[in-house]
């Protein structure tokens, strides 16, 4: 995969993850709430695809998934606070 | 326990350099309204909040205000990026690279250090919740006067961000405010302290 398609992953994740740190501060005080929940559910799994697949085409987001079969990866790649520019 | 994810909750990618902006920015890290005081005062007053709702919403903010602390640092951080001295001369920002370099370190605009002083936990869930209303207010009133400061778009767009989210906690508050004061009798909203209730009539 290439520069665009990670972007376009990377950027997948935050939009998805933000609906769902949003959501579950609402929800928190809303618990009963059906159509979050549904929209919850619907949110959640495009993020559990994004993350699958950009941790596998890319590299880890959580150093739970860093996969150890070369060396040690986590700290290869720049650190988010770094900014692409 | 938390755990790092390896991204920003909103992207910070700024290309021009600007000492003076950083200087102002860098209060929401560690000023008396800034991000590591929301994160701390937050997750300190849950632990003697018998609310459950109150107590997830006390760590669930808390825990999105620490994404917010690093935020604001990435951006004072690429805004004082592999600084010159003569840049550092020329915004003002010596006085600050004296002591850090170009490290970040938690003080307010006007060089005041962190202190646990600019928060409160009182262990009155009812005064918490509008200490908590209060801070988001404020934290908003604070992007407020820095975007009047701002014409960069990269700089802009994370510090709206954060302003909006300000304005979302303050209404996560309030409902958590109506949650405890819907469980106490309606006559005497405001007398006592739910959480703690030896008896005061002695």
């Amino acid at each position: 995969m290439d520069k665009t398609s990670r972007e376009k992953l990377f950027a997948c994740i935050t939009a998805t993850s933000f609906v769902l740190d949003d959501l579950r501060l609402y929800l928190d005080t809303h618990p009963n709430d059906q159509e979050a929940l549904d929209y919850w559910r619907k949110v959640q799994r495009v993020r559990n695809e994004a993350v699958e697949e950009y941790t596998k085409c890319f590299g880890p987001i959580y150093s739970y998934d860093v996969d150890v079969s070369n060396r040690w990866t986590w700290v290869d790649e720049p650190w988010p606070w770094e900014g692409r520019c | 326990m938390w755990s790092y994810e390896r991204r920003l909750q909103y992207p910070v990618n700024i290309k021009e350099r600007n000492p003076r902006l950083a200087q102002v920015i860098m209060s929401q890290f560690g000023g008396p309204d800034g991000e590591l005081a929301a994160s701390m005062r937050y997750l300190s007053q849950r632990y003697s909040t018998k609310n459950r709702k109150v107590a997830g919403i006390l760590t669930d903010i808390g825990t999105e205000e620490l994404a917010h602390m690093e935020m604001v640092c990435a951006i004072v951080h690429q805004l004082t990026r592999d600084l010159t001295p003569q840049e550092i001369m020329e915004g003002n920002f010596e006085r600050y690279y004296v002591d850090h370099t170009l490290a970040l370190w938690p003080q307010s605009a006007g060089g005041i250090p962190f202190n646990s002083c600019f928060f409160q936990s009182k262990g009155d869930p009812i005064t918490d919740m509008i200490e908590n209303m209060a801070a988001e207010q404020k934290a908003r009133t604070t992007y407020d006067n820095i975007l009047r400061l701002v014409h960069d778009h990269d700089v802009c767009e994370p510090i709206k961000f954060l302003r909006q989210r300000e304005i979302n906690h303050f209404q996560r508050f309030g409902e958590a405010l109506r949650i405890i004061t819907d469980e106490l009798d309606s006559k005497n909203f405001y007398a006592v302290n739910p959480d703690y209730l030896p008896d005061l009539r002695k």
